[in-house]
């Protein structure tokens, strides 16, 4: 018995932590400046799958798309307790817009096993909180948004609060779900320390094609006679080794997921982006204004002018 | 959907909840008409619910053109199933060119979903909206009459103007509480088209056991213009000057600890460590003198004003504008200047 809990998750730039040095001269922030993390409120949805875990059973596994970084974030989870991880990477996927990563994601799920979806509320760099619902409708499943308590899981069916803005309400589904998780719902759980040793080494096969050919360039480089055949052999006995250890994180690519190109990435994407306005952030310098009409209008002015005021 | 769609009306989703229409559908209205007047063309209402019909009237004297009334038992409770089946079909049948919605729960639940059903573009949680022009830098095909559906993006830290040129219709969920609110005109008369709804139990996957409403709280966090009142407002009544300045911005009441505990506004308002923290684009402090606790949950606003008469007030030493005056003099000298400016676009 148990449940099949998928989670899917998102690496973000920490854009709570923008301060001063991570702003260029003109507004515009260097984004390299700015630290990946986990998006807070899907730790929360992968604290709730843990949760059911922890009391019902079952499986979980992690989702995520994005660059081959973010693998960083699938460890993470391994070291809560997560019992798959997998990431979806591809170049075919950039520019994807949220209709564009649900309908890549829905492929992925789809592949898995699952009775829960579980999402964050919203992601902090977009604050969208669009990719949830619209796997939801993909999968042809029901959506709980703005899950804040998980009440009761029954047999096949799930009753949570939700939080509706002005107050709260209480529902009930029949399983397959998906529900969106807001940080009201838990507190996170800290890595486990014997998971950490455990999965520290887990990579994605990426990763591993990396750490083998730094190895050989560590023995001698290019020129030290070790041909392309020879580091492919070695790639693909790291490979194995992982995998035997339970080790080798799971990497898919639009192909291995059954992704119709034309409704991915760019192409796939209906929004565009027109424009870009950086908001310059409030230096320290300051302005006395005069308590008069003349100076109260100037002022008012020059806000609208810099669209602090619409 | 694929395709150009550029002839279709600009409609607006009319949401309500137990036969109350939100705030958000008549500052969408406000906007849209506007939107609508640009290209020449219908503003309509879609009104989903049970027994809802007295509101369509409403919803014409704020300035739409038309109502697409459907009502069914089966959505007396809002869900997004139901909801998004009912306006998938609308959509559909009546190919508007812009469907907007109000970035509240329900709209945040909607839209998604229905973005999803039919593949189109949406956008979320917009703060302005306008009709423009794009050049495509891929093909230099020029794209006449876009919806510029503008947002704040990466934490607030950058303006993104976002548009769906290949894709009909266009659709975009708006902040709540940053269009300002027509004013109804009841001698509007407009024209409500009946539709015909078939829905079964299936179409309704979730059951809604209990629902609890609290007294609607400020969204202080949500706010992109704060007007804060201190202690040194001097009354609840005074207060009604910080409203009156909220009002005319679409900015959110808030208030200092101090100005809680003397009575003047509710708890739900206080900004500071026991309060909230905001990070407004404009915090607007008047009579607060600005304890390091209120300062805790108020110096990441991008830029501050802060009106006191006392030239040593530490709130100054965190303003961006300062205004050493008296605020029953300045505040009244602000409402006008902001309305003066409105007239005059």
């Amino acid at each position: 018995m148990g449940y099949n809990c998928v989670v899917l998750i998102k690496q973000v730039p920490d854009t709570k932590r923008i301060t001063g040095e991570v702003m260029n001269d003109d507004g515009t922030i260097r984004r390299s400046a700015l630290a990946a993390i986990f998006n807070p409120e899907d730790l929360n949805a992968l604290e709730l799958a843990l949760q059911i875990k922890d009391k019902f059973g079952g499986h979980i596994t992690v989702i995520t798309m994005g660059l081959p970084a973010a693998s960083a974030i699938l460890r993470d989870s391994l070291f809560r307790g997560v019992d798959d991880a997998i990431l979806i990477t591809d170049a075919r996927c950039a520019g994807s817009d949220t209709l564009a990563t649900s309908y890549i994601l829905s492929c992925a799920v789809r592949k898995t096993a699952y009775d829960i979806v579980l999402c964050g509320r919203q992601a902090i760099d977009g604050d969208t909180a669009q990719v949830g619902p619209q796997l939801a409708e993909k999968l042809g499943i029901p959506q709980i948004t703005y899950v804040e308590e998980l009440i009761e899981l029954a047999g096949r069916t799930i009753t949570a609060r939700r939080n509706i803005g002005n107050g709260w309400q209480q529902v009930r589904t029949k399983l397959p779900v998906l529900l969106t998780v807001t940080s009201e719902a838990n507190e996170s759980r800290f890595a486990a320390a014997k998971k950490m040793m455990k999965y520290k080494n887990a990579m994605t096969p990426i990763e591993a094609e990396r750490v083998v050919r730094g190895q050989m360039s560590g023995v001698g480089g290019q020129g030290s006679g070790v041909s392309e055949t020879q580091i492919k052999k070695l790639v693909d006995k790291k490979r194995n080794e992982l995998e035997e250890r339970g080790l080798l994180i799971k990497q898919w690519d639009l192909d291995s997921i059954g992704a119709d190109l034309s409704w991915c990435g760019q192409g796939g994407s209906p929004t565009k982006v027109h424009r870009i306005q950086s908001v310059v952030l409030a230096t320290k310098e300051s302005k006395t204004i005069e308590p008069t009409t003349n100076g109260v209008s100037d002022m008012i002015h020059e806000l609208m002018e810099d669209k602090i005021i619409a | 959907m694929t395709g150009v769609n550029r002839k279709g009306e600009v409609w607006v989703f009319a949401e309500q909840h137990n036969r109350q229409l939100e705030d958000t559908p008549i500052e969408l209205l406000g906007k849209a008409r506007r939107l609508a007047d640009t290209l020449r063309v219908k503003l309509a209402a879609a009104l989903l619910g049970d027994n809802v019909k007295e509101l369509a009237n409403m919803l014409i004297h704020y300035g739409a053109d038309k109502v697409y009334l459907a009502e069914h038992p089966l959505l007396q409770f809002y869900q997004a199933t139901s909801f998004a089946k009912v306006m998938t079909g609308l959509i559909g049948k009546y190919k508007p060119q812009i469907v907007l919605y109000g970035a509240t729960v329900t709209g945040r639940d909607l839209a998604p979903r229905i973005a999803s059903a039919i593949k189109a573009g949406l956008t979320a949680d917009c703060t302005d909206l306008q009709i423009g022009d794009h050049k495509a830098i891929k093909d230099g095909n020029l794209h006449k009459n876009l919806l510029f559906q503008i947002r704040p993006a990466f934490g607030g830290n950058i303006i993104a103007t976002i548009i769906n040129p290949e894709r009909w219709p266009q659709m975009a969920t708006v902040r709540e509480g940053v269009m300002p609110m027509p004013e109804p005109d009841v001698k509007r008369r407009g024209e409500v088209i009946i539709e015909k709804t078939e829905l079964t139990q299936q179409d309704l996957p979730l059951e809604i056991l209990q629902e609890h409403k609290q007294p609607k709280k400020v969204n202080l966090k949500a706010a992109r213009i704060i007007i804060a009142g201190g202690a040194g407002v001097g009354s609840k009544e005074n207060f009604k000057l910080i409203w009156d300045l909220a009002n005319c911005l679409g900015a959110a009441p808030a208030a200092s600890r101090a100005a809680v505990d003397l009575g003047f506004i509710d708890r739900d308002h206080q900004v500071g460590q026991t309060g909230t923290t905001v990070r407004p684009s404009l915090y607007i402090a008047v009579g607060i003198s600005g304890a390091i606790q209120h300062q805790a949950g108020m110096t990441q606003s991008k830029k501050i004003i802060a009106i006191n008469n006392d030239p040593n007030a530490p709130i100054f030493n965190v303003a961006h504008y300062k205004i050493i005056g008296d605020l029953n003099k300045v505040v009244p000298m602000m409402i006008k200047a902001i309305k003066s400016v409105a007239r005059g676009s």
